[in-house]
């Protein structure tokens, strides 16, 4: 909403400064965004008039002009055609920055004659975009004049950004109104002329859509439609408009003076009389705007005989619009439904001053007022004859009462304001109050948004200023605080730590991707469905997604475009299988692409590929970090199928899935256009059980003094046999003194038959009471032969 | 016994002037092996008288227990030398890298959540959690936004398609939260179902709009917070706001103003600005200015106390129970916090920027640090 300061001063009597109504506006809730001082910028620029003009020695199309400013007599080295001896102009000194060109001018030498400063162009000034010629200015201004006050340029434009509920302060008035209240000085009172009438106007109105609660209208014949006076004109182009003729601008100057639209009507456009009526479905009309609709069931429309002219409260129709030729003008002030506005606006994508305004909802009482401004200022400006006012239905109730303690406000706030300077400032805002037991409150027509007692309480405390209510720490109050965080929000902070600490850079990616991904992740046809949005920005982001790992492997793709191939990434986010609450999961995942680590002097294998345990063990980390048995739980070969086949798993506490990992599937790195391997991992973090309460001790540990002794062991299985199940038999074989067995080598190749491996195995034994012989060791690993053959058919290898 | 001393002199000669091990070793065999010269000399003790055996024995003892001692530390002597000739020889370029070593990083949004978790935890606040995926109810209804009114214009929302069993219109038609306001709801609702104020949390998540610029990304964070309870007034507010960002930033005399705003949800709105100054080059720096002047302000968040009418839709008595709320964006303060640009980078995972602008995974928020 942009106003200037003269515009106020319309309607508020202050000596303030503009500094001081800036920061009122912002501590009364019209924060101020910009304030554009053009008499500040212009400041340097001012009368000057030209005494000597003489040709340039050395040059045909330039002068050397001698110029008298306000800081002396000046000579400058001129080219513009029609400076002459005797014009008065507008002068710029040297150090001044000219904006049409940009530059910020110096002393220099023209042709070997010096020049001090410049007479400006209109164009030079930014004002428009003439150049023929230095701008002239009427004889009547002294030297010395700034430019501003010539041009009309000084007078501050002040933007308040609008929050929504402040329907009143769309129009200048009601922004000084509350300046009033706030104590910047005082309202003028407003004079609402009763034009009267003195003919019936040809035109009536009625109303057969409950959208329109009021309308009101009178015809101005006898009219000519001049353009506006310059004051009018100066007022709409500083905040924006363009003027275009006087009924026009009447009706835009009405509007976001008062907050109060109107529409006009060339009367001999309209056929019979208007009535507004809502639409039907296929109605279309060319509206004022240079556009055509055509509009839906139910938008609020006016017609006349000849069918649908405009939208109501939206935008008139070209086919009834005022011309310069208009010489007979109907004139309407309507009250339309807020909401109704509102959804027509938004399904046709109309946006219009009195949009903005009905929608917010005008002052239901001032309609005949706006309707008699507006005429008295036709008359004033076009002359002609009004009519009486023609009518159809009412205001709509507006009227409301509030109980009010004025106790409550310390209450709520926290600060004391007397029962006697609220009710000052509420009745400088037009509210009425009645002091009883307690008040009684009635809001003024014009505050819609006010309802309840905490309005109440806004009103006072937003003129009372913010700055007053005193600060009160919360503090935590319990001697012995619970925790911040929920369980899952605990475990998603260990698993990402986890990650980070193993190498993985944490990401947050969408949590949306393109249906293609979400289909090669496993989304269903269902889960598609349900989840697309319905009003997404491209199709590369219209899924909500089922898994992290298309992202991240996407992520992977763009780094290795920027040359880096080698990623090691992690995200904890949401994952989407229906649109229900409980159809989102928290998920862990990572992904590692190309070599495991920068190659380095020390060690060849440093730059080995990625490849599945390596997922396995950042999986195994975040997993045990979250609080997840990550020792104890089973690995199972059953992961999802965009994982590679053979080279995944899950891991799992009995029918719960906590994770899986594994090489990414090479159809699906094909599909992404990702060079691998790329190896990854997800943990549904809401599948690991609650850490129990009472578990913080941790069991006894036993340390038997005695050296331990390690025997290694070579197996010959078959090639199916899970090497975990070598590990778990070797254990097997003696409970008590087998402390550990761990695989140290798998082979395939020469000296091993095809379809068979070597596993060779490390077997720690622990003894425990006393020294081991050596038939008891003996006996020990026959033991581990021996189960381990039953169990796997694995076969020592001689 | 002149004999032994003229022994001892001889030998330690021998000993010392040997110089490696081997011949160190051979000398120690030639004198204290089994045929050696003192052993041999031992075995002649029993051909003495006892007197005399006894005075040479002593003497032999002495002179073996010498010996040995003389080989040891000539031993010593021989080792070291050979490890410092073999020592100035190992010589390794200790400029070259070391091996490679896990380098991960935490996202800057992650950090400030846990930032936020660790300050609001010590003033005793809790984290609630709601889904993304939100319906029309929660998201506005709840909220005080009345159907059709602009204030829902404010906010693009992404729509998802209705939810066909879902009976109740304003429950069917889901959308992505627009806001973390909507946990507040959610929260409020179930505390009331088993519970009573006080309700004191903290939220974070995920927010949506349909929106996407220099400045806008249609996916970003917010933080909320909301403190419901028998005579929580808007000073607790202010309170609560002005320690919470002056210990968000480590400024302990960050200005913090508050100005009057419109928020559907709370009934009297403010927003929040901290104060900065800005530079000869144009850069920001938050605090306080020398000059009064020269103070700029810029928001930071909304916030007001809840409208009476969002604590009656979650079913707790406005008359018996006021209390406030905020919301802040979490990129904006972090962007703040870290110096770091420009929004859009936060969500392109470049993995120069994460490890550029990425935390330390050993360095937790902790609220007993600063």
């Amino acid at each position: 909403m942009k106003f200037t300061l003269s515009w106020l001063s319309r309607h508020l009597d202050t000596n303030a400064s503009l500094e001081e109504i800036s920061e009122t506006l912002t501590a009364i809730g019209l924060e101020v965004e910009e304030i554009i001082d053009n008499a500040a910028t212009y400041a340097p620029f001012t009368v000057a008039c030209v005494e000597k003009a003489e040709k340039h020695p050395d040059a045909d199309k330039l002068q050397i002009c001698t110029v008298k400013t306000a800081s002396g007599t000046q000579q400058i080295v001129c080219g513009a055609p029609n400076a002459r001896a005797g014009m008065k102009g507008i002068f710029a000194p040297e150090g001044t920055y000219i904006p049409g060109l940009d530059v910020t001018l110096k002393k220099a030498s023209i042709r070997g004659v010096e020049s001090c400063g410049m007479l400006v162009s209109e164009k030079e000034m930014e004002l428009s975009d003439e150049h023929k010629g230095i701008i002239e200015v009427d004889d009547k201004y002294e030297i010395g004049t700034p430019m501003a006050e010539v041009f009309g340029l000084d007078d501050p434009v002040i933007d308040i950004a609008l929050t929504p509920n402040r329907a009143d302060c769309a129009g200048v008035y009601g922004i000084a109104r509350d300046l009033a209240a706030a104590g910047l000085g005082s309202l003028k009172e407003l004079d609402i002329p009763n034009v009267g009438g003195s003919f019936a106007s040809s035109i009536d109105v009625a109303i057969e859509d409950d959208g329109c609660a009021q309308f009101l209208g009178r015809e101005i014949k006898g009219i000519k439609n001049c353009a506006s006076p310059a004051w009018l004109q100066h007022l709409l182009k500083a905040v924006g408009l363009r003027p275009i003729s006087a009924l026009v601008d009447i009706t835009n100057f009405i509007n976001l003076d008062h907050a109060r639209p109107l529409h006009v009507y060339d009367v001999d456009k309209v056929s019979g009389n208007l009535v507004v009526r809502a639409t039907k479905n296929g109605e279309s009309f060319d509206a004022l705007n240079d556009k055509s609709y055509t509009v839906n069931d139910g938008a609020i429309g006016i017609y006349d005989d000849s069918g649908l002219l405009g939208l109501g409260g939206i935008v008139g129709g070209v086919s009834s619009g005022c011309t310069d030729a208009t010489t007979s003008v109907f004139l309407e002030a309507a009250y339309f439904d807020p909401a109704r506005i509102a959804r027509t606006g938004r399904d046709l994508g109309v946006t219009s001053d009195a949009r903005y305004r009905f929608e917010r909802g005008v002052d239901p009482e001032f309609t005949v007022q706006g309707l008699e401004l507006a005429t008295h200022l036709i008359l004033e400006i076009c002359g002609g004859e009004a009519s009486q006012i023609v009518s159809a239905g009412a205001a709509p109730k507006w009227q409301r009462e509030i109980d009010y303690d004025p106790a409550y406000l310390k209450q709520l706030i926290g600060l004391d304001v007397s029962a006697d300077r609220q009710k000052q400032i509420l009745e400088d805002l037009g509210f009425h109050v009645n002091c009883d037991d307690g008040f009684t409150i009635h809001p003024p027509s014009w505050r819609g948004d006010v309802f309840g007692k905490a309005d109440i309480a806004e009103e006072v405390i937003r003129i009372v200023g913010f700055d007053d209510i005193p600060g009160v720490s919360v503090t935590s109050g319990i001697s012995n605080p619970l925790p911040a965080e929920t369980p899952l929000l605990a475990k998603s902070r260990a698993a990402r730590a986890a990650m980070a600490a193993r190498g993985l850079q944490e990401c947050v990616t969408w949590s949306f991707l393109s249906k293609d991904e979400a289909i090669a992740f496993g989304a269903n046809d269902n889960a598609i469905k349900a989840l697309t949005l319905q009003n997404a920005i491209s199709s590369e982001m219209d899924v909500m997604r089922p898994s992290i790992l298309p992202n991240l492997i996407a992520a992977a793709r763009r780094n290795a475009a920027r040359g880096f191939a080698d990623v090691a990434l992690c995200e904890v986010g949401p994952v989407f299988n229906s649109p229900r609450p409980d159809g989102q999961a928290s998920v862990a995942a990572g992904i590692r692409s190309g070599a495991y680590s920068a190659r380095n002097w020390s060690d060849s294998n440093a730059s080995r590929d990625v490849d599945l345990f390596d997922a396995k063990a950042d999986c195994l980390a975040a997993l045990e970090a979250a609080g997840a048995p990550a020792a104890t739980a089973q690995v199972t070969r059953d992961a999802a199928e965009y994982f590679h086949p053979g080279r995944s798993g899950a891991i799992r506490l009995g029918k719960n899935i906590l994770a899986q990992f594994g090489e990414i599937h090479p159809s699906i790195l094909e599909e992404f256009d990702v060079k691998g391997p790329v190896v990854g991992f997800e943990i549904f973090l809401e599948n690991i059980p609650e850490p129990k309460r009472k578990g913080t001790e941790k069991p006894f540990l036993a340390l038997p003094p005695l050296q331990a002794l390690s025997r290694d062991f070579a197996f010959l299985v078959d090639d199916s046999v899970d090497a975990k199940d070598i590990v778990k038999s070797a254990m097997a074989a003696d409970k008590k003194l087998i402390s550990g067995a761990s695989v140290f080598d798998v082979y395939t190749g020469k000296g091993v038959e095809d379809g068979q491996k070597s596993v060779a195995l490390n077997v720690t034994i622990q003894p425990i009471d006393e020294s081991l012989k050596d038939e008891q060791i003996e006996a020990i690993m026959q033991a581990v032969i021996d189960l381990v053959g039953k169990k796997t058919g694995g076969i020592l290898r001689g | 016994m002149t004999d032994i001393a003229h022994l001892k002199t001889e030998l330690s000669a021998e000993i010392t002037a040997a110089n490696d091990l081997k011949s160190l070793d051979d000398i120690r065999v030639t004198v204290l092996g089994k045929k050696g010269r003192i052993t041999a000399l031992m075995k002649t003790l029993g051909k003495m008288d006892p007197e005399e055996r006894k005075t040479t024995g002593q003497a032999l003892n002495v002179l073996k227990d010498e010996i040995a001692d003389l080989i040891k530390s000539q031993e010593r002597a021989l080792k070291k030398q050979e490890m410092d000739a073999r020592l100035t020889t190992e010589v390794a370029d200790i400029t070259l890298d070391t091996r490679p070593a896990p380098k991960g990083s935490i996202h800057p949004i992650s950090q400030t959540i846990e930032e936020l978790v660790s300050i609001f935890g010590a003033m005793g606040f809790q984290v609630a959690e709601g889904p993304d995926i939100e319906d029309d109810w929660h998201n506005f209804t709840a909220l005080n936004f009345p159907p059709g009114h602009p204030a829902r214009e404010m906010q693009d929302t992404f729509f998802l398609p209705t939810d066909p069993e879902e009976s109740d219109p304003e429950r069917a038609k889901k959308l992505l939260r627009t806001h973390t306001s909507s946990v507040q709801i959610r929260h409020m609702v179930e505390t009331m179902k088993t519970s009573t104020p006080p309700i004191k949390t903290i939220c974070f998540g995920r927010t949506y709009r349909s929106d996407f610029d220099m400045t806008h990304t249609p996916m970003f964070h917010q933080m909320e917070c909301l403190y419901v309870d028998k005579g929580v007034t808007m000073a607790h507010l202010k309170g609560c706001l002005t320690d919470f960002v002056r210990a968000f930033f480590k400024l302990d005399d960050l200005p913090v103003r508050f100005r009057p705003s419109f928020f559907p949800f709370v009934e009297p709105g403010a927003e929040v600005d901290i104060g900065y100054t800005k530079d000869a080059k144009g850069g920001i720096k938050l605090g306080a200015a020398k000059d009064p002047a020269d103070q700029k302000w810029m928001e930071i968040l909304g916030s007001g106390m809840v409208h009476p009418n969002v604590l009656k839709n979650c079913g707790i008595d406005p008359d018996e129970y006021q209390g406030f709320a905020f919301g802040m964006g979490i990129e904006r303060a972090t962007m703040l916090k870290y110096g770091i640009p420009d929004l859009r980078t936060f969500f392109e995972s470049d993995v120069r920027w994460l490890e550029h602008y990425g935390f330390d995974p050993l360095k937790r928020p902790n609220s007993a640090q600063r």
